[in-house]
């Protein structure tokens, strides 16, 4: 049976009373005690240098050449928090409520609550680590407004936000490795885990330049991966972003929970031709100010500018009144391809919208003007002057559009279309933020915890913060406190030797496929499978499609691959091959949960189950659970349903408009 | 949008491992569009020496954004080639022309010693931070944010300074292989902070001293490290640097 070992009592005093009754370690035996961090992202750099300033011994371990480059470091747009600093009316209750709703009531209460309780902490932390967020001209912080929600509870700086919240993170990190409390392996790659008397106790580890295995013990091990977006190929996650970690944990017991649950941000750079190996974001933040149009008439192929204003469709601001361009990214997603589908896309695809400034940019001129008492600028002044201002606040993407697709933003309009960006679903976690092998946690976007199916922008980098900076270092006390007697373990121990066996065994196997195709071609060819069938709108057929189709390929992968160069030495091709073979499995599993969710919810959109108007339907009464896969050998998996009960937020048909 | 394609004819460094000679050699590519960005036309050549059965040129890259800092290329002795204030993953094809020769190199630096092909080893920049590049703040120790306001210029100009990628093109770029350009970044952006006050002086002299045990040699201040970051990260913080360090050394108490 699943337990999530949520505490008693009511919802605002449960994360209160979990602390104030908590077990602890004395700071003498924490000394003796060593964790292990897969990840240097936003939740385990935080969660190492709060660890390591406790006391632990900590190792941690990223595939990157340096800590600071985690996939984290690309967020744009900004972080949350309920510090009601613009006196709007925020609160803890209205960050919970909104992320609750705005993941369409498939998130855990308590979980949630706790988030948008320690989201103010995250703030003030940041801070005094030297992050450089966004301020006003009396030298306080600056706010702005994401999807899902009518307040500003935003902080940014600029469209960097994640690279300074993660060199506040990795600065912390570095202190701690400089004061030797925390051992730092760069390009290495966990390629397992170990088990010791059903307790996870380490992790095999290739170093990615040497091409050698090395084993780790540790008394615990927290998975700080990340999200495995890139099982369809083109998503906007980093090139090296996988699931590999999680999946290798899967296979030795840990459940996976929601793993369909898939975001897919409205707000992309199209795909422009067969090379493309990434997809762009364009920040969410750009829909506060950007209104987002398609031409009324079918198949127009004007010029933007040609069209007048009378002949676009604000179809957003049409649709949903009350939120218009700032909708949560499910429904804006879904609208962007309803509009294409029926054939008023832009561009030379056809498979594009536009996300237009020049409203937004004549208001701020106008703004500015009065500031500087211009009483009568000309039109040319007013732009000039709401460019400024635009670039101020958006300056680096514009300019990434700009050097992407060989236009300027400032005077046409952008065009956009929805990619892959999320991933809800992750390694399932209690409160405590265990999995379901003992001493194995999982934090951050590798876990499927707090955003239900949907999370709203801005929610990954406050969560993953909140794991590693607030829960982590009090939950695992709870589990430490009755380690101190276990002694470390030897690496000779026959689990180490055993799981060190069956990854060589594996990169040989993979190394004598000596097939013809490369990783590269079968990781597109899986990935149209899965965006195609398991995208944004999926339906039966189509996954049941998917699921043979995937089988095919796995069989197709391990005959017929071929991987260049040798083990024992960097080779990029091998670690593809590593990650892509799990993506295979992955993939498998994403579309056997999003057949048997017979619903739709947030970002699962199954055709069959809408409202008249194209909205999502859910199905409280047959679908109102975390689906986690417990894994039984090839193609086989058992599911368990954590019931989930809402008894603050109650469900509602969600509604924007 | 035109859509001509290109051929090109590429010499890259091929360098087995660290303790390898390395060499040039010559490749040529056909039908590279121009809305490729320069890391995809390596994947397209990469894909061909797959399908050759030879071995991959290694380079690194990750977010294929221009904010990790993981892409490093030298092309034709720019590090991350023409474009302006752009990493190697967002030069696009645009900038090239049919029938172009383009070289490409590692970063070239004693600190950053080549790992294999275009892959260097940039760990040094790890260490510098580590001497101090951080504020010393334990978790759960904050005051409220807005306790302390900062005057907006002094958190715009922190801010700015913040945006290095860390890439280590100034490095590269500099005749002297000075870290000089991304050391004083680091110390400048949390020198104007008031929370960076406390450990200014210790900060930036155990920094320098970090700097020249990894091997970088000294700014003579060419300021070719500023024309070729890719962050715009400006020379007026070494100023800021020098300024900072002449104090600490005269004024600290050791
Ligand atoms: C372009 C973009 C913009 C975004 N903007 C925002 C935003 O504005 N606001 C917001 O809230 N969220 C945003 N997000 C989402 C957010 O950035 C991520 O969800 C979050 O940063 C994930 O952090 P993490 O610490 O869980 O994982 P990551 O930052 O992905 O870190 C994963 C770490 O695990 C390591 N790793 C992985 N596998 C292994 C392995 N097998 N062995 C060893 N190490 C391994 C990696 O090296 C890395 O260090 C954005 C995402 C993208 C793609
Ligand atoms: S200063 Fe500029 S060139 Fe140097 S590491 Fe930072 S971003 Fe790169
Ligand atoms: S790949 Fe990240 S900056 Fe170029």
């Amino acid at each position: 049976m699943l337990n999530s070992k949520i505490p008693q009592g009511s919802l605002e005093n449960k994360w209160n009373d979990y602390k104030g009754h908590v077990k602890l370690v004395n700071p003498s035996n924490k000394r003796k005690l060593e964790i292990i961090i897969i990840g240097s992202g936003l939740a385990g750099a935080s969660a190492a240098s709060s660890l390591g300033e406790l006391g632990y011994k900590v190792k941690v371990f990223c595939f990157q050449d340096s800590p600071r480059r985690a996939h984290s470091i690309a967020a744009q747009g900004g972080i949350n928090a309920a510090k009601n600093y613009q006196n709007d009316g925020d609160s803890v209750f209205r960050l919970f409520y909104d992320t609750v709703k705005g993941g369409d009531y498939r998130a855990r209460e308590a979980n949630v609550y706790r988030l948008a309780e320690v989201s103010a902490n995250i703030i003030d932390q940041c801070v005094a680590q030297g992050v450089p967020f966004a301020r006003e001209y009396g030298g306080l912080l600056s706010n702005r407004s994401f999807g899902g929600t009518q307040v500003q509870r935003t902080f940014y700086a600029a469209g960097q936000t994640g690279q300074q919240l993660l060199i506040g993170a990795y600065q912390s990190l570095e202190r701690q490795v400089a004061l030797g409390n925390v051992t730092m392996y760069s390009r290495h790659e966990m390629l397992d885990i170990v088990k010791i008397d059903g307790k996870a106790r380490g992790v095999i580890c290739r170093n990615l330049i040497t091409g050698q295995l090395e084993r780790y013990f540790g008394h615990a091990v927290l998975l700080c991966s990340g999200g495995y977006g890139n099982v369809f190929y083109l998503s906007t996650n980093a090139m090296g972003s996988n699931a590999t970690a999680i999946w290798k944990a899967h296979k030795k017991g840990a459940y996976f929970g929601n793993p369909c649950f898939t975001q897919i941000h409205p707000t992309c750079i199209p795909v422009s031709g067969d090379h493309q190996s990434k997809l762009t974001l364009m920040s969410e933040s750009l829909r506060n100010d950007g209104r987002i149009w398609v031409p009324k008439k079918k198949d127009d192929k004007r010029r933007p500018s040609e069209i007048p204003e009378e002949e676009r469709d604000y179809y957003l601001e049409r649709r949903y009144p009350a939120f218009g361009n700032l909708v949560p990214r499910d429904v804006a997603s879904r609208a962007a391809k309803e509009r294409c589908d029926a054939g008023y896309g832009v561009g030379n695809s056809r498979m594009a919208v536009y996300l237009d400034y020049a409203s937004a940019i004549e208001r701020y001129g106008r703004g500015e003007a009065g500031k500087h008492h211009l009483e009568n600028a000309d039109a040319d002044t007013i732009t000039k002057l709401g460019k400024e201002v635009v670039k101020e606040k958006y300056g680096n993407l514009f300019d990434m559009y700009a050097k992407i697709t060989g236009e300027d933003p400032y005077t046409t309009p952008m065009r956009i279309y929805p990619a892959v960006h999320y991933t809800m679903g992750g390694l399932w976690v209690d409160y405590e933020l265990m999995t379901t092998v003992e001493g194995l946690y999982c934090l951050g976007e590798a876990n499927f915890s707090d955003h239900g199916a949907n999370r709203l922008g801005a929610s990954a980098l406050m969560q993953g913060l909140a794991d590693g900076y607030f829960v982590i270092p009090y939950t695992i006390g709870n589990y430490m406190a009755d380690e101190i007697r276990t002694a470390a373990i030897s690496t000779d121990h026959p689990a180490f030797v055993e799981a060190e066996k069956e990854v060589s065994d594996r990169i040989n196997a993979l190394m004598n496929i000596k097939g013809s195709q490369s990783v590269e071609s079968f990781h597109k060819q899986l990935g149209k499978i899965m965006w195609n069938k398991c995208g944004m709108a999926r339906n039966e057929q189509g996954l049941k499609e998917a699921i043979e189709e995937i089988r095919q390929l796995k069989k197709e992968f391990w005959s017929d691959l071929r991987i260049p160069g040798g083990i024992n030495e960097l080779n990029n091709e091998l670690d593809k091959a590593n990650r892509v073979a799990d993506f295979i499995e992955l993939g498998e599993l994403m579309c056997i949960d999003a057949l048997h969710r017979r619903e739709s919810c947030g970002g699962h959109f199954r055709e069959e189950m809408q409202t008249e108007e194209g909205e999502a339907l859910r199905d409280d009464e047959h679908f109102k659970y975390v689906a986690t896969w417990e894994y039984k050998g090839d193609h086989e998996w058992k599911l368990h349903e954590e019931d989930l009960n809402f008894e603050v937020a109650k469900p509602t048909q969600r509604s924007y408009k | 949008m035109d859509h001509h394609t290109m051929s090109l004819t590429l010499q890259v460094w091929r360098q087995q491992n660290a303790n390898a000679r390395g060499k040039f050699v010559t490749y040529k590519v056909d039908d590279i569009s121009p809305e490729m960005s320069f890391l995809e036309m390596f994947d397209v050549l990469n894909e061909k020496l797959v399908n050759e059965g030879s071995e991959p040129i290694a380079f690194d890259h990750d977010c294929r954004e221009g904010i990790c800092g993981s892409c490093s290329m030298h092309i034709n002795g720019r590090p991350h080639g023409p474009w302006a204030a752009t990493t190697v993953c967002q030069l696009h094809m645009r900038a090239f022309h049919d029938g172009d020769t383009i070289v490409v190199e590692p970063w070239r630096a004693n600190a950053f010693p080549v790992v294999k092909d275009l892959v260097v080893d940039r760990s040094a920049f790890d260490r510098i931070i580590q001497a101090g590049g951080y504020i010393s703040v334990n978790t759960g120790n904050a005051v409220d944010a807005n306790a302390t306001p900062i005057e907006k210029t002094h958190a715009d100009a922190a801010f700015a300074a913040a945006a290095c990628i860390g890439c280590g093109a100034c490095v590269a770029a500099c005749k002297n292989s000075s870290a000089m350009l991304f050391m004083s970044a680091k110390v400048a952006h949390l020198s104007l902070l008031p929370q960076g006050a406390p450990e200014r002086k210790s900060r930036v002299l155990d920094m320098v001293a970090q700097m020249d045990k990894e091997g970088f040699g000294s700014c003579t201040f060419t300021e070719a490290c500023e024309a070729v970051c890719p962050k715009e990260i400006s020379v007026t913080n070494i100023s800021r640097l020098n300024a900072e360090y002449l104090v600490a050394g005269l004024t600290v108490d050791k």
